[in-house]
């Protein structure tokens, strides 16, 4: 088998190469299916051994679809995740089962993702009980050895979730995820539910867990400044689809995209005389419905820098120097403007590309753009 | 476990590490903990049953149903021993006796300490009716909602947590529910009666029979309710954390879903109880129940109804005996729900 250590040097720990995940949409009596959520439409990155990417992007982009699904929480519509080598993209869930010690989640709502019925001390040890033989006094040792690692009070074993807080639920939910010595950890918004006074501590605490057991992160969050803190690389998602991805400084400093400088815009700037000289970008109106995404360039109906193809020619994600790519047609070269047929077809049915033999022949696929608003 | 093996840091060895990075200082001020932990964590187990009991302690309902259901099921079990007169003895000289307590307001009335109770109109003795009755009703309630329980709540799992199930289990519900009771008990009576008569006895035959209609014929609204709490359950995040630690459905019901469904399960089985007993009631006065000399609880009741008015005591006392025992599996079915949730618990 292969593992992580064993890894040539720059090779990923995890690979992701045009997941797609679409939620069926399924109406009346029969429930047919009508069309399908796009909640993630192609998404490549790759992280390497040790790195964090941060994933940011606006609320209902895809980016915890993206989390879970590279977990094969989900099963993906289509795609390739490759975990240190072993594609998993298509594999059962119950051969799955023996590579999940590799890869761990931390979930947003630290209220919801610990079993209320449950005392910390069998909520930490149930990944031990799934995967390991070690005697109950093994796993006891062990359990306190987790706590003592995202500094709980080990003396709090025996006490059930809801008499911690929220940082407190957090730390036990990290615990768990790193019972198994996982070398590769999602974190789904760790700190969205919690207090500002609490996020620095727990996100202290991810960066100095990275920093002793070598994992590889993940970091999935809405927070830019949280972000940019943590990551070493960032990618930006914009309904279902990454536009821009770059490594941390790069993309704070310069970026790229016209959703990126406008996401950045809309960082409070602490310094008074900076932010009234500072120029805020505000978008108008909303984001469109991932049932029905506009056609072309998905950010064309609210860019402030729109031009003509951008509405009828999606953007092929281009590198523009090494390690960062974006998907705009400001940036990339004019081969960028070839349009991929598979998308054509799917996105835009009334294009000529399409066939006019069939008429009134309603695929699947065609569908949604016609019966959803 | 390839992986732990072949992991550089060892689980013992890496959180011996010493904590690198400037935030660990501030943010794990782990405290050196002596041996005096440990022994904590290793009471873990034991403690968690004595927090029910003392948090079902404070439901005085609850704690007072517990003593009346422990007196009931006591009396009815070692009441026999108690009280030898046999509950189908003819004392035809002594029928329609009066209860003793009679004479407080009517000096004349006739009672003898023989039938404390009272006798009904063929002389049977009305406390050993009530003692024998009781261990029927009893056997026949909690065998019924036992088995409706059963299979209520492995529907309800099946049908909320595998979604492939739940059309098929659920209109099969719906047709049970739809189906009219009473009829179909008679055509069961009917056709089923004799065959387990002569395979297990009269009584054991007519038992079995009576505890298996009641219970396939009350589990649909238990499986309706757990479903939909299971449903619900399972889009929550600690069911998908269970699934990404690669937790397999067979360990994940009796750990992730049983438990939090506890609490609509307590409720109805403790209705499912009372309503059996009545069930049954009904089933003997129908005269489709017990044969006529072996008396329940139910069928006493019926049996008196029509003296009703110059026989008031033999309605009273098995309908008192049927509601108490109701109203304190309700009490108690309500303590233990709370008992039972630890964030009811802590306070």
């Amino acid at each position: 088998m292969a593992d992580g250590a064993g890894l040539p040097p720059g090779e990923p720990v995890l690979s992701v190469r045009d997941l797609v995940m679409h939620f069926p949409i399924r109406r009346g009596l029969l429930r047919r299916r009508v069309g399908a959520v796009r909640a993630v439409d192609g998404v490549s990155f790759d992280i390497l051994p040790g790195e964090t990417l941060g994933l940011v992007g606006e609320s209902g982009c895809g980016k915890s679809t993206v989390g879970r699904s590279v977990l094969r929480l989900y099963d993906i519509t289509s795609g390739s995740i490759r975990l240190e080598g072993t594609e998993i993209g298509r594999m059962s869930q119950s051969r799955l089962r023996r590579l999940r010690p590799r890869m761990q989640m931390v979930f947003q709502d630290p209220m919801a993702s610990l079993d209320p019925r449950m005392t910390v001390e069998s909520i930490i040890r149930e990944p031990l009980d799934e995967h390991t033989g070690l005697s109950a006094r093994e796993k006891r040792e062990r359990v306190a050895e987790l706590m003592d690692a995202v500094g709980l009070n080990r003396r709090f074993a025996a006490r059930y979730p809801h008499a911690f807080s929220g940082g407190q639920r957090q730390r036990i939910g990290i615990a768990r995820a790193l019972a198994l010595n996982p070398r590769f950890v999602v974190c789904d918004e760790p700190i969205a539910a919690l207090d500002v006074s609490i996020q620095a501590q727990v996100v202290n605490l991810l960066e100095d867990l990275q920093e002793r057991f070598g994992l590889t992160y993940l970091f999935i969050s809405h927070d830019l400044s949280m972000v940019r803190h943590i990551a070493g690389r960032v990618a930006v998602m914009y309904l279902g689809r990454i536009v821009e991805s770059a490594p941390r400084e790069a993309l704070y400093a310069d970026p790229l995209h016209p959703y990126t400088q406008a996401l950045l815009s809309a960082v409070p700037e602490p310094d008074p005389a900076l932010a009234r000289s500072r120029r805020r970008i505000v978008l108008r109106g909303d984001v469109p419905s991932p049932a029905n995404p506009p056609r072309g360039c998905n950010f064309s109906t609210r860019c402030p820098a729109v031009m003509p193809i951008c509405r009828e020619v999606d953007p092929l994600s281009q590198e523009v120097a090494p390690g960062r790519t974006v998907a705009c047609h400001l940036h990339g070269p004019l081969a960028a403007r070839t349009p991929n047929p598979v998308r054509e077809t799917t996105r835009a049915p009334e294009a000529p590309s399409i066939p006019a033999g069939i008429p009134g022949d309603e695929t699947p696929g065609q569908t949604p753009t016609r019966s959803v608003p | 476990m390839t992986d732990a093996a072949s992991d550089p840091p060892a689980p013992g060895a890496r959180e011996a590490a010493p904590p690198a990075g400037p935030a660990a200082a501030t943010i794990a001020p782990a405290p050196a903990l002596s041996a005096s932990s440990d022994a904590r964590l290793e009471l873990a187990g034991s403690s968690q049953w004595r927090d029910v009991w003392r948090q079902f302690r404070t439901h005085r309902g609850a704690l007072l149903g517990l003593f009346f259901l422990l007196f009931v099921t006591l009396f009815c079990i070692f009441g026999p021993w108690l009280w030898q007169v046999a509950p189908n003895a003819l004392d035809v000289r002594n029928k329609d006796l009066r209860p003793v307590y009679s004479w407080l307001w009517n000096g004349d009335a006739r009672a003898s300490w023989s039938h404390p109770l009272g006798t009904d109109q063929l002389g049977r003795d009305l406390l050993a009716q009530l003692i024998a009755g009781g261990r029927v009703s009893l056997a026949v309630g909690w065998t019924a909602m036992l088995l409706a329980m059963l299979i209520g709540t492995l529907v309800g799992v099946l049908a909320g947590y595998f979604r492939r199930l739940d059309g098929l289990l659920m209109r099969f519900t719906d047709l049970v529910l739809a189906l009219p009771i009473l009829p179909l008990l008679l055509v069961v009576m009917l056709l089923f009666r004799d065959p387990l008569r002569a395979a297990f006895g009269p009584q054991t035959g007519i038992f079995i029979l009576i505890v298996s209609v009641i219970g396939v014929t009350s589990w649909m609204q238990t499986a309706r309710i757990v479903r939909g709490d299971v449903m619900a359950l399972k889009e929550r995040e600690f069911v998908l954390a269970a699934r990404s630690i690669g937790t397999p459905a067979r360990r994940m019901i009796p750990r992730h879903i049983l438990p939090n469904v506890l609490s609509p399960i307590m409720v109805s089985a403790t209705l499912g109880l009372a309503s059996a007993i009545i069930t049954e009631s009904a089933l003997s006065f129908l005269g489709l129940g017990f044969p006529s000399d072996f008396p329940t609880w139910g069928k006493l009741l019926f049996d008196a109804t029509d003296r009703m008015a110059d026989f008031p005591e033999r309605v009273l006392w098995p309908g008192l005996a049927i509601s108490l025992t109701v109203l304190s599996v309700n009490y108690i079915g309500d303590g233990l729900r709370d008992a039972l949730d630890p964030r009811i618990r802590g306070r």
